[in-house]
């Protein structure tokens, strides 16, 4: 199982976190990690390059969504039965990657999602906790999905999923695309209880501020009303 | 006829010259060159004959030019908008598949 899975990580200037996240990747038996640098202006090329990942480097920022995709069809091309989005910063935990693998290892599942909100305790700040009760009811207006979590970028696809789903948001509204194109193509989905760990850097960085939320939900309004 | 009107129609003939130009060297196809047509042909009658904008704004239902211009105008300015929204965003995914394409050729192992 941790053969066949690809870990694909967009990473923004992050030099000081990816080779720790890249390590620990590979200590827990995950040999294929493909890191897309995505125009850093910091050192994260050669540090994801000597912690011993792939990596792909975008020339100018593109956005995480773009990263992530430029790492699914890599892995795709390089034959991956499974992919895995991991978050670069160390959001993500390496322990519950068993878990968000194996229901699409298993084939019960096209496409696995983590979730903060199932079980396992998160640690979720107040602000935070809204806007992604929020997006939830977003994306059960928009595509009819039930989600208990949304924009964690934590998940799994499998080959066929990868080939079928088709991200074309550049920035972070990419999350809500990817529940959209499974309901779109109609693939089978699971979610996990995961853990997310909000450490003083990634509160830092604004994900998941209002701001980008109004963001996010603009460029769905365009891309639902305008530009199919 | 005043200087004003003169001018105008100067220009809105000069402008048509133009559009006829690009027509020849093949730069614009042949609807945006009626689309052209009409926006001058309309500029110099109504500078011509003021009376016929009259004429025009009444067969819209609305009782003054100005206004019936100040409607086109504002409705125009939304789809021109909305054409820039989409060649935008057409242009940011060209960039992006490029930046794509660029780094799958050249993938970096230690």
């Amino acid at each position: 199982m941790k053969k066949d899975a690809f870990i694909v990580i967009a990473a923004y200037n992050e030099e000081h976190a990816v080779p720790k996240v890249v390590a620990e990747l590979h200590k827990a038996g995950y040999q294929q990690v493909i890191v897309v640098d995505d125009g850093s202006k910091d050192n994260t090329f050669p540090a994801a390059v000597n912690a011993g990942a792939t990596v792909l480097q975008h020339v100018i920022n593109r956005g995480q969504g773009a990263a992530l995709k430029t790492g699914i069809d890599y892995a795709h091309e390089q034959g991956a039965e499974i992919i895995v989005t991991f978050d670069a910063d160390g959001q993500h935990r390496v322990q519950d990657l068993q878990a968000i693998i194996k229901p699409v290892a298993e084939g019960t599942a096209d496409v696995t999602f983590g979730s903060r909100f199932l079980g396992k305790e998160s640690r979720i700040p107040l602000l935070r906790k809204v806007l992604l009760k929020g997006s939830i009811f977003v994306l059960w207006l928009f595509y009819g999905v039930r989600m208990t979590d949304a924009h964690n970028g934590f998940r799994a696809l499998s080959r066929y999923a990868a080939q079928k789903i088709r991200i074309t948001a550049d920035r972070m509204a990419h999350a809500s695309e990817f529940v959209e194109e499974v309901h779109r193509r109609q693939l089978k989905f699971q979610e996990v209880p995961v853990i997310i760990r909000y450490t003083e850097e990634t509160l830092k960085r604004g994900h998941g501020s209002l701001a980008e939320a109004f963001r996010i939900l603009y460029t769905m309004i365009m891309k639902k009303f305008l530009l199919r | 006829m005043d200087p004003l009107q003169i001018i105008v129609v100067l220009f809105a003939l000069f402008a048509w010259s133009r559009a006829i130009l690009r027509l020849r060297d093949h730069k614009i196809s042949v609807g945006e060159f009626v689309f052209w047509t009409v926006i001058w042909a309309t500029v110099i009658t109504t500078a011509w004959l003021p009376q016929t904008a009259n004429v025009i704004s009444h067969g819209f239902g609305v009782s003054r030019p100005i206004d019936l211009a100040v409607y086109v105008s504002i409705l125009l300015m939304f789809y021109l908008i909305f054409r820039v929204y989409v060649q935008q965003e057409q242009l940011q995914q060209e960039t992006t598949k490029l930046v794509r394409e660029i780094a799958m050729r050249f993938p970096k192992h230690k």
